[in-house]
């Protein structure tokens, strides 16, 4: 299935967990320090320099090389997300935001906060960073360069960026939390194996 | 002695060779586990790693954005002026590869751009036969060494505390290290000196068997033991959750029994050389073994 960007809150909820997507439109990175800098200029009133009204957020630090005057992606996959679960439930209320791609999940506020709100997780293989790089047609803008490289807030134009799994839905329901389960059920006969049940 | 100048086109080589190039006995354990994974989830993230794989290699571009920080390790019997060849070959691989400028003060923040820093790159000298020096580098990203652990173990909990330890390590690690991963185990020696040993143990490729019986028995039980819990590629749940299992260990202190974890992702990236005093140069992504 393919879906773009600014995505709406319908195409957001139609989505279920497992659900494989690939993604057009503008998509913006943000790690730490985007999250941290646009909810501190949020909490004192002033304007972003971007519109993330139904944005898609990626939790990424590429590589990008600078020729003549433009930037050129080398290299683009996700970082953790658990990192950024004390911030994006704000992220999210704050900003309407519809879809975070990242890898390995994120905590239940978030999970709560996309049900609330109406967004969506989509998981992109960690590493495939060069893959990932295919699916971005061009780099539109950057944002926050003093940030470093890898923190700044990179404005891509994505082209059939994918495959991305719905990793968390719109309906409180998380693929991760689901296999933690199952982690949890398979742990005892994995203890029982190394003769330490 | 060896011209600091052919070390240092030497590391710009084993760099670019190590980011762009996955080791064949990570690709060949990649490609086993595409076969075995039923579940379609499970499936689509390795072939995804094994295509982004073969495109890296193609274009010669990075396979992963996080080309980690410069760790070397360095053996022979001539091995002084070397550090600073490094230096300099780290310096234009960050500029010709390009290399992500990860390195920072630990307190500032404060990035250089160039992966240079207080003690980085970071060189491991060991001794060695003095008719060559052998550098190899491992790029080390932070997804997978964020999930380092160690435990100064009581010598009495023993080989069911080792086993515990190494387990629980992976579970609580869950998705973040990018799996499958290679588990890699220091047992022994010191709090230091086993975690060296467990990052050592991942240089070790995935089908040379460990020297000590006991070790490879133990690798194989752990290995079938993670794979097992169903955490699977990226954590979205699979057979495939580990690639191997390393240990390596030390003698140690009579009232301790140190453990250590370093874990490394899917993209376990390591190029080695070894440059001849004559000035001939051999290269390897599997290391020489
Ligand atoms: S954990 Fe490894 S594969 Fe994953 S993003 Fe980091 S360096 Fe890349």
């Amino acid at each position: 299935m393919r879906i773009k960007t600014p995505l709406s809150e319908e195409v957001v909820r139609s989505l279920k967990v497992g659900d494989v997507v690939h993604l057009d439109g503008v998509v913006y990175t943000g790690r730490d320090e985007v999250h941290m800098r646009a909810l501190d200029m949020c909490d004192k009133g002033e304007k972003l320099p971007v519109d993330l009204n139904g944005a898609a957020i990626y939790h990424c630090g590429p590589i990008m090389r600078k020729k003549d005057d433009s930037w050129v992606l080398v290299a683009a996959g996700p970082t953790t997300s658990a990192r950024m679960n004390s911030l994006e439930p704000r992220f999210i209320e704050g900003f309407g935001i519809r879809a975070v791609i990242g890898k390995g999940g994120m905590s239940q506020p978030t999970i709560d906060a996309m049900s609330k709100f109406g967004c969506v997780y989509l998981a992109i293989t960690g590493g495939a960073a060069v893959l990932a790089a295919m699916g971005v047609t061009k780099v539109l803008g950057v944002e926050w360069l003093d940030l470093g490289m890898p923190e700044a807030l990179w404005i891509l134009e994505a082209g059939n960026l994918g495959p991305l799994i719905v990793g968390i839905d719109a309906h409180g329901d998380s693929l991760f939390k689901k296999v933690e389960e199952e982690v949890s059920r398979n742990l005892p006969f994995a203890r029982r194996r190394l003769g330490i049940g | 002695m060896i011209p600091p100048d052919l070390v240092e086109e030497v590391v710009v080589n084993i760099l670019r060779t190590a980011v762009t190039t996955l080791p064949s006995d990570v690709v060949s354990e990649l490609q086993k586990a595409e076969a075995e994974e039923s579940d379609e989830i499970a499936r689509t993230q390795i072939s995804t790693i094994l295509e982004n794989v073969r495109r890296a290699g193609e274009i010669a571009v990075p396979m992963c954005q996080d080309t980690g920080i410069p760790l070397f390790f360095v053996s022979g019997g001539c091995i002084s002026e070397i550090e600073d060849a490094i230096k300099r070959g780290v310096v234009r691989a960050t500029e010709e590869v390009p290399l992500r400028p990860n390195v920072v003060h630990p307190l500032t923040r404060r990035n250089a751009g160039n992966n240079l820093g207080i003690e980085m790159p970071h060189v491991n000298y060991s001794p060695g036969p003095r008719d060559y020096v052998d550098i190899t580098v491992m790029p080390k990203g932070a997804g997978s060494e964020n999930m380092s652990a160690l435990r100064m173990l009581v010598p009495s909990e023993g080989i069911r505390g080792v086993k515990s330890f190494v387990l629980d390590t992976v579970v609580s690690a869950g998705s973040r290290p990018c799996p499958p991963t290679i588990v890699g185990v220091g047992i022994g020696g010191s709090s230091d000196i086993a975690m060296t040993l467990a990052k050592k143990a991942l240089l070790r490729p995935l089908n040379v068997r460990n020297p000590h019986a006991e070790l490879q028995a133990l690798e194989e039980e752990l290995l079938a033991a993670i794979n097992q819990t169903g955490i699977g590629p990226m954590g979205l749940g699979g057979k495939t959750t580990s690639l191997g299992v390393r240990i390596d260990m030390a003698h140690c202190h009579t009232a301790s029994l140190p453990v250590a974890v370093n874990l490394q992702c899917w993209a376990a990236r390591k190029a080695s050389a070894r440059i001849f005093l004559d000035g001939r140069v051999t290269y390897s992504t599997e290391g020489f073994w």
